[in-house]
């Protein structure tokens, strides 16, 4: 049997450098066209959704 | 011919050519061609065999020979088993998957089909045996005109209005109409569904199709479909544009985001419409004292 894990975040994505975000894979980037540019990126990887926290995050989530 | 040959062989052939009329090859295609297809008339075969013999059997006597009708119900179980378990190791291969109720839906439907064909055997091989076999013929026929009423289920159409919906996004928040379906970080990703993204809203005639909506197992069937037939832009690596169906629980009204390869929206509603209701998604609130009280 096949298992996956679902409803899980796998990574994050953010310009903010005051480290908040932590617990999960957190990639830093440089401007917001690099944030984008990650999470497309990590979202075809992982076979994922990019969701905007609204914070200047992006979460990575498996659905 | 002795009366008994001749009971059995109309039950058999009237059995079977039900099974073969009961199969819709629809656009769903399945029982898949050829081999599935070959595998349920031959399992229709047995089943009419098993019905057309009963009569006879009884005729002579044989009182316990009809013990083997049990037989039978076992033999079927195993026919619904095999179905569950076939979709289920397929639905990892679709893009859009069935759903666990679907599937049960279509393993109960194959079971059931089974014990109709043993209807329509019996019935005919009966009547042949009291009669001769042109009335035997007729009562076979009859009883799969009534089997083929009594198979037909729900669709959609029939509990909701189906109609086209306003699809938007507020921030990153993509909405239907005042129904939200889910969050999305990209601006690309926001693009495509501007651009080819289509909604329609499903609204529940009653309390009792709120309800059926209200199923996941039911709504995943409908995405399903909706894929199936007009196409959906997007491959294994693009979760996001999974078509979904999210429902507001202020007015049990369900939105449904798609992005079609075909942007055609009459089409995307009649293919909503004609989604069959699950057996297991069907409810009747309304039948019930508390249930229809509590409707305003």
């Amino acid at each position: 049997m096949e298992v996956s894990i679902t409803k899980a975040i796998l990574a994050a994505v953010t310009i903010t450098r005051d480290e908040r975000v932590t617990g999960v894979p957190v990639f830093y980037a440089e401007s917001e066209e690099e944030m984008v540019e990650i999470s497309v990126i990590l979202s075809r990887v992982l076979e994922a959704v990019a969701h905007d926290m609204g914070n200047g995050v992006y979460i990575i989530v498996k659905h | 011919m002795t009366r008994e040959i001749l009971t059995i062989v109309t039950g058999v052939f009237l059995g079977t050519i039900s099974r073969f009329w009961m199969m819709r090859r629809d656009f769903r295609q399945y029982p898949s061609y050829p081999h599935a297809v070959v595998t349920h008339l031959a399992l229709g075969f047995v089943a009419a065999t098993l019905g057309a013999v009963a009569i006879p059997a009884l005729a002579a006597k044989e009182y316990t020979a009809v013990t083997f009708l049990t037989l039978a119900a076992t033999q079927f179980r195993e026919v619904r088993t095999m179905e569950r378990e076939m979709l289920l190791a397929l639905e990892k291969s679709a893009l859009v998957s069935r759903g666990p109720d679907y599937i049960e839906g279509i393993a109960r439907t194959f079971e059931a089909r089974n014990y109709l064909v043993v209807f329509v055997s019996l019935t005919a091989s009966l009547v042949t045996y009291l009669f001769s076999v042109v009335p035997g013929i007729i009562a076979g026929i009859v009883a799969m005109a009534l089997v083929r009423r009594f198979m037909q289920g729900k669709l959609i159409g029939d509990v909701a209005r189906v109609r086209p919906g306003k699809l938007h996004f507020e921030g990153a928040n993509l909405f239907v109409d005042d129904i939200h379906i889910m969050n999305l970080g990209l601006k690309e990703t926001h693009k495509v569904y501007e651009e080819y993204g289509r909604a329609v809203v499903i609204e529940p005639l009653d309390d009792n199709a709120r309800e059926i909506l209200a199923n996941v197992g039911q709504r995943q069937a409908i995405a399903h479909e909706v894929a199936a037939l007009l196409g959906v832009r997007r491959d294994v690596d693009t979760a996001e544009f999974t078509p979904l169906l999210r429902r507001n629980v202020k007015t049990g009204r369900v939105g449904l985001v798609i992005v079609p390869i075909e942007p055609d929206m009459e089409c995307l509603l009649e293919a909503v419409k004609n989604v069959p209701v699950l057996e297991s998604s069907f409810v009747k609130p309304l039948a019930s004292k508390a249930g229809y009280c509590a409707t305003d």
